[in-house]
């Protein structure tokens, strides 16, 4: 099938693509089928810096299994890393991202 | 025995509200007039297969304009017009049935058009080839391929810019439609189908649906893993003769 749902997060950070960083504000999570991975449905993500009006994005196509154990192996690394490194791995969101800015499509 | 030759092209046709819409065109080398089809990509974008598509359908004897829906969200590869597309909430259904009317009519000014168009379109573009048979006047068939969405059970999929299930429109289509449907899909799946079918029958429409076990959803795609031989062969043969029948007839290579 395909599908309109976008789940859309707010999320701070950096993202690189070819040889060059980019800062990102938003990310685009959706299951449908992929443009590109041949795969029947995936996962993708696109990463975005809406701040600075740029349409380009960072984009992931996953199967739907890879990406679960993705998300499994991102909780399982911010475990090991506040245990490492306490309250750093834990989540500390700058003011620009406050809860209130969550949104979903 | 000598193969149809075809040639392809990038053109841009008259899009809804004035835009200059951008499509990807294929033709028979032929100097016979043939029908013309009006191809609709699915939601992921205006990709490869899509042109490939087009060029099979060429190939087979008819002419076909594959319009790039997310043509707005240029500049940009396909995939990114896309995903900018998905990001506002995919196209509205009237700014698709403008662009599909603009595609129909460039169809209808090549001097190579016999005068019939058909649309067809898979997955939401299946969805939005039966929308068009019932809201644009002038068509004279509809091929939808797994169109998702035609039949309408979960009340989120009705909003502002898709607000009412192609069904509704049912009562409108002039044109005789064909089906084309996995048993193993879940959207549509086999008892939307089913219901699907019984309005077709009580309207009195002029359609053929056909069914395909050990399928699901997309199996015509042949990059997928969804993708089965046997059940694409027969489909396209089935789209093909009936192309054949209500825009055709279908131009041969000579030889």
């Amino acid at each position: 099938m395909c599908s309109y749902i976008v789940e859309k997060i707010p999320v701070f950070g950096s993202a690189k693509a070819g040889d060059s960083w980019r800062r990102i504000d938003t990310a685009h999570v959706y299951f449908d089928h992929p443009y590109d991975a041949p795969l029947d449905h995936a996962l993708s993500i696109d990463f975005h810096n809406h701040a600075a009006g740029s349409r380009e994005r960072v984009a992931v196509e996953l199967s739907a299994e890879s990406a679960r154990e993705l998300a499994n192996a991102i909780l399982a690394a911010l475990d090991r890393g506040a245990q490492e490194h306490g309250e750093a791995a834990h989540g500390e969101l700058p003011a620009s991202i406050a809860p209130e800015g969550m949104f979903h499509y | 025995m000598s193969y149809l030759g075809q040639v392809s092209k990038m053109v841009s046709f008259d899009a809804h509200g004035g835009a200059k819409g951008q499509a990807y065109y294929a033709e028979p080398a032929t100097g016979a007039r043939v029908g013309g089809v009006v191809l609709i990509h699915h939601m992921p974008g205006w990709d490869d297969w899509t042109q490939e598509a087009a060029r099979k359908l060429a190939h087979h004897g008819f002419a076909c304009i594959a319009p790039h829906l997310y043509f707005r969200e240029l500049p940009g590869s396909p995939d990114d017009c896309a995903a900018r597309a998905r990001a506002s909430g995919g196209v509205s259904d009237n700014q698709m049935i403008g662009d599909v009317d603009g595609a129909m009519k460039f169809l209808r000014a090549q001097g190579i058009s016999n005068g019939k168009v058909a649309v067809m379109g898979f997955c939401s573009g299946g969805r939005q080839a039966y929308l068009a048979g019932g809201r644009l006047k002038g068509l004279d068939a509809v091929v939808d391929c797994w169109g998702g969405g035609v039949i309408e059970d979960d009340p989120k999929g009705l909003t502002a810019e898709r607000p009412v299930a192609p069904i509704d429109f049912t009562k409108d289509i002039s044109a005789p439609i064909i089906g084309i449907f996995g048993n193993e899909d879940k959207r549509p799946s086999p008892d939307q189908v089913n219901r699907h079918e019984q309005i077709l029958k009580d309207l009195g429409k002029t359609y053929e649906f056909h069914r395909y076990d050990g399928v699901g959803h997309g199996f015509f795609a042949a990059e997928r893993p969804a993708y089965k031989g046997e059940q694409a062969t027969d489909g396209w043969k089935k789209v093909y003769a009936f192309l054949d029948k209500n825009i055709g007839p279908r131009v041969k290579a000579e030889g």
